[in-house]
């Protein structure tokens, strides 16, 4: 149970697919300027990471490893274009905000990450624990990055006003460049540092070490 | 005619860059621009792949997939357009594959250079992410062709740049929690805002 438990949490905090494996980011900064869109974004991708581990996982001990990458590819193609299809017919008005980056879930690393590094060595009910455990982490840091995004740019969060703007008899003077897209990269940036002051493990060593004297 | 071409390929350069305004091969993108060298390697394989397979992929789309498209084969009510992810992934894995086999033969010592970066671009969302703009906004074939190449013009031109800064930036003195990967996120937030200055360019 413990090792399910660890399967499913660890990808969280102590191994956080974007924060320390550089997995999925793509996504991570485009998708994110309004919380709304981003919880349907990280549905989909924990959807089709967790299926794509489990049915890998499930043939794994029958795919050549020559031609496994297509086979892989296959697989996690199929999902996506299930996931874009049901968006398309639920969720019609969030898929066009989408646009694209439905589609990239297929390029999306974390899904070809995990089916590689886990789902080929693993049986199928642990690799769709360790899809779903990694599909979280990368929610947390979206939806930390969507929340700073779309309170401090808008001052909404899933669209209801938060701190009412001066446009609007309030008080708040909203922040443009939070809703631009190089502020998703200081944001993601801030994370990293934030996660890393409290995990100090996880700091990267110094490349080179400055003389006393620089200082 | 000329004219819309070159505004075209400027848009996909700087106004719409791929890696800074639509972070779109953005883990290729940090993972592997730590050295100047490798990090042009890695542009010029992007640049070769995107300009054929964009071009390819709109054959594909506007004579199989579209709605109508196959019409010429007398089925005129057929529309095949939710196959597109699939067939845009299958032809790109294909062409990467081809195009590692050619250099291979004819051109080993590029070959040589490019090393396992040429399988990875199968996975780098700038390729897929260029095929699904391209349809997306309808482009025709020449247009397609001239905005293959212009994206990846666009992103090797942001890889490459970054290297360089990160090859100056290694013998800095940056909070302990920052190093690394924290800083280089910034460094690309700071250069998205300056890449940010080319909207609005109107040609």
């Amino acid at each position: 149970m413990s090792k399910t438990r660890e399967i499913l949490l660890g990808p969280i905090f102590t191994n956080n697919p974007i924060a320390l494996q550089i997995l999925g980011v793509c996504s991570a900064l485009a998708v994110t300027s309004s919380l709304n869109v981003t919880i349907v974004m990280c549905i989909a991708l924990t959807v089709v990471t967790a299926f794509s581990n489990f049915f890998i996982a499930l043939i794994r001990k029958h795919i050549p490893s020559s031609i496994r990458i297509i086979v892989q590819m296959i697989i996690i193609a199929s999902l996506v274009i299930v996931v874009d299809q049901v968006l398309k017919a639920y969720a019609y008005e969030v898929s066009k905000q989408l646009s694209v980056f439905v589609g990239l879930i297929i390029t999306n690393c974390i899904v070809m990450g995990r089916a590689e590094a886990f789902a080929m060595q693993n049986p199928p009910i642990p690799s769709f624990f360790d899809g779903i455990g990694n599909g979280l982490g990368y929610s947390v840091v979206l939806l930390f990055v969507a929340t700073v995004r779309e309170l401090t740019g808008s001052g909404t969060l899933l669209g209801f006003e938060i701190l009412p703007l001066v446009t609007n008899g309030g008080w708040y003077y909203s922040n443009g460049l939070m809703l631009l897209p190089p502020s998703a990269f200081f944001v993601i940036g801030g994370f990293i540092w934030l996660l890393r002051n409290s995990k100090v493990d996880q700091v990267e060593p110094v490349e080179y070490k400055l003389a006393s004297h620089t200082k | 005619m000329i004219e819309d071409y070159l505004s075209l390929f400027v848009k996909a350069v700087f106004v719409e860059n791929m890696a800074l305004a639509f972070f779109l091969g953005m883990c290729t993108f940090l993972a592997i621009s730590k050295k100047v060298k490798t990090a042009i390697g890695l542009g010029i394989a992007v640049i070769a792949v995107l300009t054929i397979t964009v071009p390819v992929n709109n054959l594909i789309y506007t004579y199989l997939l579209a709605d109508g498209a196959l019409a010429w084969a007398g089925l005129p009510e057929v529309n095949l357009s939710f196959l597109g992810l699939i067939s845009y992934i299958g032809v790109i894995a294909a062409i990467v594959q081809i195009m590692e086999m050619l250099l291979d033969k004819y051109m080993p010592a590029l070959y040589n250079a490019l090393g396992v970066f040429l399988p990875l671009i199968t996975v780098n969302c700038a390729i897929m992410g260029a095929a699904l703009f391209m349809v997306e906004r309808d482009y025709n074939f020449g247009e397609s062709v001239v905005y293959g190449m212009g994206a990846g013009v666009g992103w090797a031109l942001a890889i490459a740049s970054l290297a360089g800064i990160r090859e100056k930036l290694k013998y800095s003195d940056v909070p302990a929690g920052l190093r690394g990967l924290g800083i280089t996120f910034v460094t690309v937030g700071l250069m998205s805002l300056g890449f940010m200055s080319f909207s609005g360019i109107q040609l």
